[in-house]
């Protein structure tokens, strides 16, 4: 892994680090008598701290999953290169676009 | 990190940090995926969300929501390790890992079922 590389994989793994703990207890917090639309609609729609938090998440974890993926491509199954790399960020993309539709729905819902 | 013998602690931290990372890098894009399905209106959303109600459904989340602990545990141990300088007992570090893990995911289970 470049040093480029490393830092933004440790950098993102900080920002996560607190996002993911609060997601955990937002869904063991959520799910008590169950999930309904109503329910996560109401902590989300039209809360701009929400989107805030959670674009930064999304972008955390589209830059920190391709970034692993690569070391467990590279180290597993011998896959290295251009392609390898070209399709990790293709995947880091599609990751940040569906993370940020999927705030957006909860957003504008 | 992942040539060490596969008998010692941090090689089995190693593979539980990157199994669980690849379970989550699978899950995530269907996640939002869910989520989005909210552009459709609440009711949309709560379709899908009526999926969760299925037993094995459930316990597949629970599996998700104990792999996220364990991963973010783990990550957590590397960063102390790398940034902290912190010096651990690898095995016990190991377990504690698994007993969060073991915790979340127990927790889900209770207040989801």
């Amino acid at each position: 892994m470049t040093v480029a590389l490393f830092l933004i994989q440790r950098i993102s793994a900080a920002v996560l680090a607190i996002a993911v703990v609060v997601h955990l207890a937002t869904i063991i917090y959520a799910v008590r008598g169950g999930l309904t639309a109503g329910e996560i609609l109401a902590r989300t729609e039209g809360n701009a701290a929400y989107v805030a938090f959670y674009m930064l998440f999304v972008l955390a974890v589209a830059v920190h999953a391709p970034i692993g993926l690569r070391n467990v491509l590279r180290e597993w199954l011998g896959w290295k290169g251009r392609a390898c790399d070209g399709a990790l960020a293709a995947f880091a993309i599609v990751l940040f676009a569906l993370g940020g539709r999927a705030v957006a729905a909860l957003y504008l819902s | 990190m992942m040539q060490r013998p596969r008998t010692q602690p941090g090689f089995i931290a190693a593979l539980l940090h990157r199994l669980s990372g690849i379970a989550l890098a699978i899950f995530v894009p269907f996640h939002f995926l869910a989520l989005a399905t909210a552009l459709n209106g609440a009711d949309a959303l709560d379709s899908f969300l009526s999926l969760t109600n299925d037993p094995l459904v459930k316990l597949t989340e629970t599996g998700l929501v104990a792999a996220l602990a364990l991963h973010i545990a783990l990550g957590l141990r590397v960063l102390a390790i790398e940034f902290l300088g912190v010096r651990e007992r690898t095995g016990a570090a190991v377990l504690a890992c698994i007993g969060v893990a073991f915790t979340f995911g127990l927790s889900f289970l209770l207040n989801a079922g």
